[in-house]
């Protein structure tokens, strides 16, 4: 094998430009704004070609020449990636789109995208010797940095609010990290976290490891570029937090094109997705400016896109107008009917992130946004379980039979009525 | 009134490295100029040239984030802890 040079050039500020060495930080001295990974893309093209990424592993890591993980070790991994791209013909003909596709990336090893940044700041911080590998989170970040903690053999260090539901914090605990609950909001949470990551010499994932980090994200685009054929799409509806991935996701596009894996042409739109409880973005992208005032007390169920204060809120304002896009936020019952829509046409069950995402899509339906023929792509970032609660109710439970054909025909008559049964048309 | 001021690593270059500063204020923007005054160099990395904090800084007293109160007027008492943090964090 020839040897490479290092890909991975030094990070760079997104806002001012300013370069500096790779490491740990992630914040721009000079004026504050986000560090990014700056690739040495003549290398990167030296190996980036759809004949080797086709040839690499059924994961994310087939990506890994646009990733900033050079360790000739092999990076710590539980599978994440290469998740489903689905058609989905149901949901299309519910909302007149031909096209539209679901990129199921519930279907990840703690079930939510995370797996996808978090096992690439793993890597990278197991790599430069950190022993505690950790993070301020609500519920899906928390799950997967305790997971690939113990994936790595790391400490686990998952900072928490106090009123999380016990549903939420089980799956987190049993993979035995340090688990810190803290009376306050999530965003209270990340300045603790953020002011832990100056004093101590831990990695935190979404703070000093954030340029790796989000770096990440970008797969879930690279992947469903190539499910589609190696084409690009002409919108794609992303659920938005923090907007990192988001960001990301442009960042991703640009890749590809730069990189000549598609051709070059007409991006795609970037449709931002809210819930109206927390919706910062959403009312910057209405108001007309970008910036962004922070919600101080988020009130949604969607509680993994509830940051009051979202980091990469203003570029996500920028990248959606820029591409023709928009960031919309829906109310909670029907971030609650988005979930039973697409569980019902395409039998894939999302959390309330999801519902988000699907009520956001179906909204701009209907609105008349697309003529039917275009390839809509919306991105499922996380599994149902992880908010059942949120369904409680919502489905009466019928009485309980005994046991015979006798009480199934006198509980459910229009079922075997030949005449009237609500199933005739499709008993063959 | 004397406060103490958090300085996050990446303007710690400014204090020679000292990551807790006690500086004399009556409000936000009075303890921040006088942290200019004292260790040049911030005045030019907290504010845009429009004299309002930039995009990405945020400022603490006592924890609670001072656009949620009167913002750069917010008064101050003796003994407040004033943090600087960078909004650069997140995702849950
Ligand atoms: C399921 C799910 N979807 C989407 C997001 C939003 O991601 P971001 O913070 O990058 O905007 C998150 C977490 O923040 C999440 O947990
Ligand atoms: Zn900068």
């Amino acid at each position: 094998m020839s040897h490479l040079p290092p890909r991975v050039r030094a990070l760079r500020c997104r806002a001012c430009g300013t370069e500096v060495p790779v490491g740990p930080v992630h914040v721009c001295e000079q004026c504050f704004g986000p560090l990014e990974v700056a690739y040495d893309y003549a290398v990167v093209a030296r190996t980036a070609t759809r004949a080797a990424i086709e040839a690499g592993p059924m994961s994310m890591w087939r990506y890994h020449m646009l990733l900033p993980y050079e360790d000739p070790a092999p990076p710590v991994t539980l599978g994440e990636g290469m998740t489903p791209l689905v058609h989905a013909p149901r949901l299309g003909e519910v909302l007149g789109l031909r096209h539209l596709y679901i990129k199921n990336d519930s279907l990840n090893p703690t079930n939510s995208f995370k797996d996808r940044v978090v096992s690439v700041a793993t890597s990278w911080a197991r790599a430069r010797g950190f022993q505690v590998l950790g993070c301020a989170s609500t519920g899906n970040l928390a799950n997967a940095v305790a997971a690939y903690a113990a994936r790595a053999g790391l400490r686990g260090l998952v900072v928490i609010p106090d009123d999380l539901e016990p549903n939420k914090v089980a799956p987190t605990a049993v993979f035995a990290p340090e688990l810190v609950r803290v009376h306050g909001t999530y965003d209270e949470v990340n300045r603790l976290c953020s002011e832990l990551a100056d004093s101590q010499p831990w990695g935190f994932c979404n703070i000093n490891l954030r340029p790796f980090y989000s770096e990440g994200s970008k797969t879930l685009t690279f992947e469903t570029v190539e499910q589609l054929g190696w084409r690009l799409p002409d919108e794609i509806i992303i659920p938005v937090a923090s907007g990192s991935q988001f960001v990301k996701h442009h960042k991703a596009i640009e890749e590809l094109v730069d990189l000549g894996l598609v051709p070059d042409g007409p991006r795609p739109r970037l449709t931002g997705a809210q819930a109206l409880g927390c919706s910062p973005v959403a009312r910057a992208f209405a108001s007309g400016s970008d910036h962004i005032v922070p919600v101080r007390e988020p009130r949604t169920i969607a509680k993994s896109l509830a940051i009051g204060n979202p980091s990469d809120g203003a570029d996500v304002v920028r990248l959606a107008r820029a591409s023709g896009g928009v960031v919309v936020a829906v109310e909670e019952e029907q971030i609650l009917e988005g979930m039973e829509l697409l569980a019902r046409a395409e039998g894939i069950f999302t959390e309330t992130a999801g519902g988000v995402t699907v009520a956001v899509l179906k909204q701009l339906a209907e609105a008349g946004r697309w003529t039917g023929d275009e390839t809509v792509v919306a991105y499922i970032t996380g599994h149902g379980l992880k908010t059942v609660d949120s369904l409680s109710g919502r489905t009466e439970l019928a009485e309980p039979i005994p046991p015979s054909l006798r009480a199934f025909r006198r509980a459910y008559p229009e079922l075997v009525n030949p005449d009237a049964s609500p199933w005739r048309a499709s008993t063959g | 009134m004397a406060v103490t001021v958090r300085v996050p690593g990446p303007l710690r270059r400014l204090t020679a490295g000292a990551p807790e500063v006690q500086i004399e204020g009556a409000t936000v923007a009075e303890a921040l100029r006088n942290l200019d005054g004292r260790f040049p160099g911030f005045a030019d990395r907290l504010y845009e040239p429009d004299g309002q904090l930039k995009q990405f800084v945020n400022v603490y007293r006592n924890d609670e984030d001072v656009r949620f109160a009167s913002g750069l007027e917010t008064a101050l008492e003796d003994g407040d802890d004033l943090s600087i943090v960078p909004a650069v964090a997140g995702g849950r």
